[in-house]
């Protein structure tokens, strides 16, 4: 049984759907990149899966002992917290609010979990400093650990690149697959289509057509070919 | 100057005020930071409009105690108006202001033509500015805002974490199954409460300064959110106890001399932060 399964899903706003026949299914250790171009529901599908919106059509199964609430999530930054005052202690450690339910503080256990994966992300020797005057790919790490907090079986990770430098790119991008090494279920959304070719090892890509196999499946079809070839245009060209 | 105010500290109504005063001081700066980040500033502020309109329809109704009807009715715009600012932030901007100056204009209104009272124009202004309200507070109303204000500081302490976490990041928060929306209508409540209790200090024009300033200035100057919010507390204290007791010795409207302070202090706080700052 996998993790989750998704069944001729449509997702979008407000009844207008964005995109539509998703059908795939992630196991347990896979490391999935959803790609597309800007637009095209990549967004919209993760917030779907999250549980932040409510699908307009067909299926979300989870399974295989998989909670909705048991996935961590790396989003994008918002505004609020570019000049948020927490310390990335704070920030790591609301990442256990989950198992806390309605007990008001977090207890000791929490709290060494929380101390566990700073360390892992190699962050804890900023523990107490402030997360607005971090940089971008510290910030990144902060809020990967709070999600590591959250989980032990999926991460969801919304652009976990978007704007930070090439060499900050390629640490991040080995931090993820040092990630799914440990067994961690990674579902990666990109628009570089390049990079998830060089990671996952399947690929759903969204757009006017919608494309769900493995790396070296996508290799082959043509839509794979046509936009490895680094000819991306726009998707609604024909 | 001191045996002055030893003279006046000898009046019971006097010590009410101080105590009164430093407990919605303590109350109104909790939620400071949550709201400025949250960019619910403007709500406060709408909130404290609708409170001077439920005020002027307590007073054309002669009610003894007030309260009693201004505190439902700001908390059922809160409520109303967070309704409406999760559908589209625009809309949600139109509401408020839409609702926030109705109720300033029917209170007016309101106040204009059915108030008995001679002095029309000094008691819409004391409800707009405070004025001497706070002293004339019946020991019913003291007992209210001690037990209002017991309440906000309880429920900030216990959802401290939550507060935080929704703050920070809601949809993260909803994605690992906190009911977020839950904590955003406590935040609104609370805020009502706050809104309604602060009235009685500085009157319903100067709440969101009250509410504003001294997490503005603790953020200068800290960069942790437990830090920020209780230094921002015991600020709002001062603030409130020294504006008090100055307005008392020099005769000033308290509301505004505490306004007054609590600006002063954000200034002393941008210097301070602005040379820590320089010095990293």
């Amino acid at each position: 049984m996998s993790y989750i399964t998704v069944k001729d899903l449509e997702v979008g706003y407000d009844k207008s759907v964005i995109a539509q026949k998703l059908n795939f299914e992630i196991t347990s250790g896979e490391y999935l990149c959803i790609v597309g171009e800007n637009g095209s529901g990549k967004s919209t599908l993760m917030k779907t899966l999250l549980g932040l919106l409510k699908p307009i059509g067909g299926q979300i199964i989870f399974g295989d002992d998989l909670q909705a609430n048991e996935i961590g999530y790396l989003p994008q930054q918002t505004i609020v917290q570019k000049d948020f005052p927490a310390s990335v202690k704070e920030i790591v450690l609301s990442g256990c609010q989950a198992r806390c339910g309605l007990r008001p503080f977090y207890n000791k256990e929490e709290k060494a979990l929380a101390k566990t994966n700073m360390e892992r992300m190699g962050i804890l020797d900023m523990a107490d400093r402030c997360y607005r005057e971090l940089s971008g790919g510290q910030q990144q790490r902060v809020l990967l650990a709070r999600a590591l907090c959250a989980t032990r079986k999926v991460l969801l990770l919304d652009e976990p690149v978007a704007g930070l430098d090439p060499a900050v790119t390629a640490d991040m991008y080995d931090l993820i697959e040092s990630l799914n090494k440990e067994g961690i279920t990674i579902i990666m959304i990109s628009h570089d289509i390049a990079a998830a070719a060089r990671y996952a090892d399947h690929i759903l890509h969204i757009g006017d057509d919608v494309f769900y196999g493995t790396k070296k499946d996508y290799e082959e079809s043509d839509m794979g070919r046509y936009f490895l070839s680094g000819k991306k245009g726009g998707g609604s060209d024909d | 100057m001191i045996e002055t105010l030893m003279i006046y500290l000898d009046h019971t109504f006097v010590r009410y005020a101080i105590i009164v005063g430093v407990l919605i001081a303590l109350s109104s700066s909790l939620l400071g930071v949550t709201l400025v980040l949250k960019r619910f500033s403007f709500i406060g502020d709408g909130l404290s409009h609708v409170a001077f309109g439920a005020m002027a329809i307590a007073s054309v109704l002669n009610l003894t105690n007030k309260m009693t009807l201004i505190l439902p009715i700001t908390i059922i715009c809160a409520v109303l108006l967070l309704r409406t600012g999760q559908n589209t932030r625009i809309k949600g901007d139109a509401a408020i202001a839409m609702i926030s100056v109705g109720a300033l204009a029917f209170g007016y209104l309101l106040m204009n033509l059915f108030s008995t009272s001679s002095n029309l124009t000094g008691d819409v202004c004391s409800t707009l500015f405070g004025s001497m309200s706070i002293l004339t507070l019946t020991r019913w109303e003291v007992w209210l805002c001690m037990i209002l204000s017991v309440i906000v500081v309880a429920v900030f302490v216990i959802f401290y974490n939550k507060i935080f976490a929704v703050t920070f990041d809601e949809n993260f928060a909803k994605a690992v199954g906190t009911k977020a929306d839950v904590y955003n209508l406590l935040i609104a409540v609370v805020i009502a409460v706050i809104i309604v209790l602060a009235m009685n200090l500085v009157g319903s024009l100067l709440i969101s300064a009250l509410v504003i300033f001294p997490a503005l200035s603790a953020m200068r100057m800290f960069k942790n959110f437990l830090s920020v919010t209780i230094f921002s507390a015991i600020l709002s204290v001062i603030c409130a106890f020294s504006g008090i007791i100055i307005s008392m010795l020099t005769g000033t409207p308290v509301g505004s001399t505490i306004v007054a302070v609590d600006v002063f202090a954000f200034l002393i706080c941008s210097l301070i932060g602005l040379i820590k700052g320089v010095g990293k």
